[in-house]
């Protein structure tokens, strides 16, 4: 592929991650919603999070680890405990990364 | 009003505290994006320029894999778009605190609006910490270390170093758990948290590797948004209500 046909395609691959990240702010930010909407909006958040951690937890080089060498996965506990505790989540990135580096050292 | 509590803190903490653990996630996998690009046969300039642009990191690791096989443009543009679709839903839910915003601050916001930063904003914006300047200055500290990260990756090339001594691949993770802890605050969000966490791997793992996440935050939004309007309709109503009908 041409340098100049990487970079339209770039400009493509752009325009369609930005469209989805900007109009659904844009048309629903000034309108009133229905409750139910209302409501299903508040618990995006918490929903894709969830999502979003789990496999990333669980899920290395494109398989599922569950086992002791999985140090993503039980990183989370010292981490969850620390952010649950603290409520801050500098501290629970320090934690993290603590514990699996030290975890890399010993193991 | 809700603001102003916020105005006491400083600008810099107010914006440093929340990106810096992005910059500390951003910038080892944008080096890691970086090496992928230029080995992919991408040139530096593109490389550096796809950070620029395009701003979201699976699709970008996606796409050098992509370029490097000479996959046809249109596949790989609308790859993208599905792998970025989930933003749509994080983009609708922070909608309601950006009533007061311009225009072009939704725009420029919306621009780097990514799984990381949207997770710091739905925290801050719950909050009450909503007006557009330290929002916006936060995403653009993210997206300028997300770019230093490709830019040291580009000219490292080859040269892979490794980065996970200093435990920097478990920055973006342990944010992550972070966030979702602080989001946390009644029995509805648990079993919404466990719900879209579930069905997310459960997807995952029967092969829908694409549509795992959106699938499972619809189910999970949804499941909670009924238990709470019919556990609203449990309790007496209100006198406007009644009024209503």
């Amino acid at each position: 592929m041409s340098n100049e046909l990487v970079l339209l395609t770039m400009v493509g691959m752009g325009l369609v991650t930005f469209l989805p990240r900007l109009l659904p702010a844009w048309f629903l930010r000034g309108r009133k919603l229905h409750p139910f909407i209302e409501a299903w909006l508040k618990y995006v958040p918490v929903a894709v999070l969830a999502a979003l951690l789990l496999p990333s937890l669980l899920v290395y080089d494109g398989q599922m680890n569950l086992s002791w060498s999985n140090l993503y996965l039980w990183a989370a506990l010292p981490a969850g405990f620390t952010a649950w505790k603290t409520r801050s989540m500098f501290a629970t990135v320090l934690v993290g990364m603590a514990v699996v580096a030290i975890a890399r050292l010993v193991l | 009003m809700i603001n102003s509590n916020f105005d006491k803190i400083s600008f810099v903490k107010r914006v440093l505290t929340p990106a810096l653990p992005v910059v500390l996630g951003y910038i080892p996998v944008g080096f890691a994006y970086g090496v992928l690009g230029v080995n992919a046969g991408i040139s530096t300039l593109n490389t550096i320029l796809m950070s620029i642009i395009v701003f979201a990191g699976s699709a970008q690791l996606m796409a050098t894999g992509f370029f490097a096989q000479g996959l046809n443009p249109f596949s790989i543009i609308i790859t993208t778009f599905v792998v970025n679709l989930r933003h749509m839903l994080m983009s609708a839910s922070l909608s309601a605190h950006m009533r007061e915003w311009k225009k072009v601050e939704v725009a420029g916001f919306c621009y780097e609006l990514t799984d990381e930063t949207f997770a710091v904003h739905s925290l801050r914006f719950s909050e009450g910490d909503t007006s557009s300047l330290p929002a916006m200055s936060i995403n653009l500290i993210c997206q300028f270390s997300w770019v230093v990260g490709t830019i040291l990756g580009v000219l490292a090339g080859n040269l892979i170093s490794d980065v996970k001594p200093f435990a920097l691949d478990y920055a973006l993770p342990a944010m992550f758990i972070a966030l979702l802890i602080l989001q946390v605050h009644h029995r509805k969000h648990v079993i919404v948290a466990i719900i879209g966490a579930v069905i997310s791997i459960i997807l995952w793992k029967i092969g829908i590797t694409q549509w795992n996440v959106i699938l499972a935050t619809v189910i999970g939004a949804t499941l909670g948004a009924v238990i709470e309007t019919t556990s609203n309709k449990r309790q007496p109503a209100p006198l406007v209500e009644v009024e209503n009908e």
